[in-house]
């Protein structure tokens, strides 16, 4: 049973890819993935997770609904969440994290501070 | 008798006069023998106050030479406390390229392995979209393949601008043609400029000399400041596989095209 499950919610296959490839290098991982909003939120309402890490640009749902759906359910109010995007304006930053998120990376993405800022979320010292 | 009585006083008081000068005899030798006894008591003592310098000084000196070989072995740990950190940080700075190395590495099998996982075209030119927005941090860019017969490049693929509004160009000629003829990457040294008839890199896109077509980035995101040589790694990648990858699939769907029309003559005849 893994000690921590990460669902990663990202229309490109090939981000998710790479986001799977960072991620698996924590210990004790269960990593789920979503191909876009809708998805993800069907994915992190019917199940644990203890970090989701959400695009912006997505299609059926984008990533800002989603993370205003998940800050509106009690249970997920606590659950780290992780956006990476490619909107680098201050303003967009804001939003996000305006609306739950807890940390905001621009992409391209590097795989080691997608890690580290996932390591401080899990609290993985 | 009265003579008798006083030569009996006589000898008494010359008996007591003896006693008296014994007594005094005998307290001279206890002074004196007291004094003796001092003397000897201050010359032990001298004598021991002096092997006490001789004991102090051998230990003086065996401490010095002890406090000398602590010294030599404290520089000595010192040194090789100097050697183990150079070596850590030597490590932490290894550590780190490798950890970088490593990313990168990660990134570049996830390109190609995407660039590789289909014989769709469509499929194909989305991955390239895919790769050169999430891995490179491009805005606005286009693909563009080469007409074999009219020798005209043409966007089939772009992101952040309608893909018609991409200029074509002929091969060899402006600097997307340019680069395509030669098969080197352009890559212009203002990153900031936005013309759109010259873009900031064209990646020529060949296989085995042949050319396929190229990507040409016009912006790069905001936040991207300037090219790493990860970036330069994906360009050298998608110069190579991403030319191979829509090679294959334009085969591919020739090939299918073909069967097809085989397939329908073979229908034709055997019905």
């Amino acid at each position: 049973m893994a000690r921590h499950r990460i669902l990663i919610t990202e229309d490109s296959p090939t981000m998710r890819q790479l986001l799977v490839f960072a991620l698996k290098r924590l210990k004790d991982v269960e990593i789920v993935e979503a191909s876009d909003g809708m998805d993800g939120l069907r994915k992190v309402t019917s199940d644990h997770f203890d970090l989701a890490l959400i695009d912006i640009n997505m299609p059926v749902m984008d990533g800002l609904k989603l993370i205003s759906l998940i800050r509106g359910e009690e249970s997920l109010k606590e659950m780290p969440i992780i956006v990476i995007t490619t909107e680098g304006a201050k303003e967009d930053r804001e939003r996000a994290l305006s609306l739950g998120a807890d940390e905001y990376l621009t992409k391209p993405i590097q795989a080691n501070r997608v890690l580290q800022v996932a390591k401080s979320l899990l609290k993985l010292g | 008798m009265s003579d008798k009585r006083e030569g009996l006083f006589a000898r008494a008081d010359e008996v007591l006069a003896l006693f008296r000068q014994g007594a005094e005899f005998t307290h001279e030798l206890l002074r004196e023998n007291e004094r003796l006894r001092r003397e000897v008591a201050a010359h032990q003592d001298a004598q021991l106050a002096a092997s006490d310098d001789r004991q102090w000084e051998k230990l003086r000196r065996e401490l010095l030479t002890r406090i000398q070989s602590l010294e030599g072995e404290k520089e000595d740990a010192l040194e090789r406390l100097r050697a183990v950190e150079a070596e850590n940080r030597h490590f932490a700075e290894r550590y780190l390229e490798i950890e970088e190395e490593n990313n990168n590495l990660a990134s570049l099998y996830v390109a190609s392995y995407q660039l590789h996982s289909t014989l769709d075209l469509s499929e194909v030119l989305q991955i390239i979209v895919e790769i050169v927005i999430n891995l490179i941090g491009a805005e606005v860019f286009a693909i563009y393949v080469l007409d074999e017969k009219t020798h005209a490049l043409s966007a089939v693929a772009a992101e952040g601008r309608d893909v018609r509004e991409f200029p074509v160009f002929e091969l060899g000629v402006g600097p997307v043609g340019r680069a395509v003829d030669t098969g080197e990457t352009a890559c212009a040294e203002d990153l900031r400029s936005d013309d759109r008839h010259r873009p900031i890199v064209v990646i020529p896109l060949r296989v085995q000399e042949q050319p396929i077509g190229a990507i040409a980035i016009q912006k790069l995101l905001q936040q991207k400041e300037s090219f790493t040589a990860l970036d330069h790694e994906l360009f050298t990648l998608l110069a190579g596989h991403a030319a191979t990858a829509i090679f294959a699939a334009r085969l591919y769907s020739q090939s299918e095209r073909k069967r097809n029309t085989i397939q329908g003559f073979i229908d034709l005849l055997t019905k």
